[in-house]
């Protein structure tokens, strides 16, 4: 193999790594703050992406209406919950946040779709949707369970990326779809071609992480997420509603997922059920990281993007046994490192 | 002098087991009460099931708000404060941090004025506030479990066993910065197996055997006691007379 060959194997890793290391991170947030693992984390990816591009052919995504009926659900709940003390100010705040929000976006998206908008408003209605999809799937599946151990979350994890996975082949079709570029521009360096695409990649990535790491250190609420992840009792004596750090984190996982998505579709096509195996590269990225681990989880998801170049050149018709195969010494140093597994009390 | 915090007939059970049975208690605005017993008395189990950690049947009334309903951090919110037994600090982060999530409900201008007062009362929290909590000894620790709970300026302060493995300086430390929380305007609800100490700084006294109260009443009164006295203080009337 020449160097050239190298290179390009690596930058291409590297690119792909990126977006592991958004979806890696996103999961340890997560199960840190709710116990969840998120495998609909690839639906998020696929819905952020599928949407992106429906708006962008001019089209009205189906997203938008799911987010709809899914405040409308989520409100029945909030009355429900609460109707032991209806107080108006309440259902006001139910209804400004699980019906005239989605409505609002609904709105803005019928409004837009069909002109010819810029790129960076279909980009900005995309987030909005799923943003709000993520925050009513914890309302909807996971606050009801909040008590429940790792095990019935997981169930119900897996419940909702399968329904989730269906919406989006009704929404989307069985058609793989790709979406325009936010950059057209490239440039050489040495034998190495870097698009604008791929440049947008890493600079999201780091402003990503560094935004993150920015919000976990010096915000109130980031420091409540990190608190609520740490000592979940701890945080509940503090008046730190859990429900609340769920919330934020679903929010954040939503978000990171439908932004991998809208920057990897340009570059590869995507299908309805695409998402799911790339959420699940950001998994072993993030069981690597031991569901704990930050740092360890992004360089791991270099990594996995690497090996996964560098399989595909070799053996591509093996790259996602390679890739999956990684985790398997992974599990078997850490079980040796701790032998004893104790459900968590809580 | 109305009542700050009342609980009545409350029952507490793990299961089938009766953990706290038919007990009631009673704690008054600017007053320091104290449950003593012996370990395994249901102490701590009353403490967290006032807090709304564990499920209570009975009554459960604070600041004239009936409790039972809400959730701990409605609870929090009304005015009501736990320090725990395993005090459940945010171990990775530094002890500014957790005294800062300790005013999360609190307007940002009053927990300026929180943190001053809580590095009043614990000047060493002040010297150690980048460390973090996980590495601060165990006396330490336990000032930052009750000056968390102090920054969301709760009315009433439940402390569960704050002498719990500390050296007896550190321990005569705590219980002065708990007799000063009256000043303060701060109540205190504290359990404790230290019963000579508790009894020194408080008003009244309620004493807890097998998950119910066989006595109640003023703290000096309940000191004299020769029950108590035998059980909870280490020595007996009789041979204090010899002496």
């Amino acid at each position: 193999m020449n160097t050239t060959i190298m290179l390009f194997l690596v930058q291409d890793g590297i690119t792909n790594g990126a977006i592991y290391a958004l979806l890696g991170l996103a999961l340890v947030l997560v199960f840190a703050v709710t116990r969840v693992i998120l495998i609909p984390q690839g639906e998020f990816v696929t819905f952020g992406a599928l949407t992106y591009a429906t708006l962008s052919a001019g089209n009205m995504p189906g997203t938008a209406q799911l987010a709809v009926a899914m405040g409308v659900v989520a409100f029945g709940l909030d009355l429900f919950g609460g109707r032991r003390s209806l107080h108006l100010r309440l259902v006001a705040r139910a209804f400004a946040i699980n019906i005239l929000l989605p409505v609002a976006i609904y709105a803005l998206t019928y409004w837009f779709a069909g002109k010819n908008t810029p790129i960076a408003v279909n980009i900005a209605l995309s987030l909005l949707i799923v943003a709000a999809i993520g925050l009513f799937l914890y309302r909807l599946v996971f606050q009801p369970l909040a008590h429940t151990s790792v095990l019935v979350l997981l169930i119900a994890s897996v419940g909702a990326h399968l329904a989730l996975q269906g919406l989006g082949l009704v929404f989307f079709g069985a058609e793989g779809q790709r979406g325009p570029t936010i950059s057209d521009a490239a440039f050489m360096v040495g034998p190495l071609r870097f698009t604008g695409q791929s440049i947008a990649v890493y600079a999201i990535t780091i402003a990503f992480i560094v935004g993150l790491w920015l919000f976990f250190g010096l915000t109130l609420y980031g420091k409540a997420l990190r608190a609520t992840a740490v000592n979940r009792l701890g945080a509940r004596l503090v008046g730190i509603r859990t429900t609340l750090s769920g919330q934020i984190a679903f929010l954040l996982a939503s978000v990171i997922g439908a932004l991998s998505g809208i920057l990897i579709v340009p570059i590869t096509t995507l299908y309805y059920d695409t998402g799911f195996l790339i959420g699940l590269k950001g998994f072993i990225a993030a069981i690597i990281g031991g569901l704990v681990s930050y740092p360890l989880t992004a360089v791991a998801a270099l990594v996995v993007g690497t090996v996964e170049a560098f399989s595909s050149f070799y053996a591509s018709n093996f790259k996602e046994v390679i890739v999956f195969t990684l985790i398997l010494p992974v599990l078997v140093l850490r079980s040796l490192a701790a032998p004893e597994v104790e459900e968590e009390k809580d | 002098m109305s009542a700050l915090l009342k609980v009545t007939d409350a029952h507490v059970a793990y299961g089938k087991v009766e953990a706290v049975r038919a007990v009631s208690l009673e704690v008054a605005d600017n007053e320091i009460v104290t449950i003593i017993g012996a370990n395994g008395a249901g102490k701590t189990t009353l403490l967290n099931a006032i807090m709304g950690i564990l499920p209570l049947t009975g009554g459960v009334a604070f600041a004239g708000r009936d409790m039972l309903q809400l959730e701990i951090e409605d609870r929090v919110a009304a005015g009501l404060s736990l320090v725990p037994e395993h005090r459940e600090l945010f171990g990775t982060m530094n002890v500014e941090d957790n005294l800062q999530l300790g005013a999360f409900r609190i307007a940002k201008a009053v927990a300026a004025r929180s943190f001053e007062r809580v590095y009043t009362l614990f000047p060493r929290l002040k010297e150690r506030r980048k460390q973090l909590a996980g590495t601060l000894s165990g006396g330490e620790q336990q000032m930052l479990a009750m000056g968390r709970a102090l920054m969301g300026a709760p009315k009433l302060l439940m402390l569960d066993e704050p002498s719990l493995g500390l050296a007896p300086i550190i321990v005569a430390d705590i219980f002065r910065t708990i007799g000063e929380l009256r000043a303060a305007g701060v109540s205190v609800l504290l359990v404790e197996q230290n019963a000579q100490a508790a009894l020194k700084i408080a008003d009244r006294a309620y004493v807890m055997e097998l998950g119910e109260f066989i006595l109640n009443g003023p703290a000096a009164e309940i000191a004299t006691n020769q029950r108590v006295a035998a059980s909870y203080l280490g020595f007996t009337h009789e041979s204090e007379s010899r002496i």
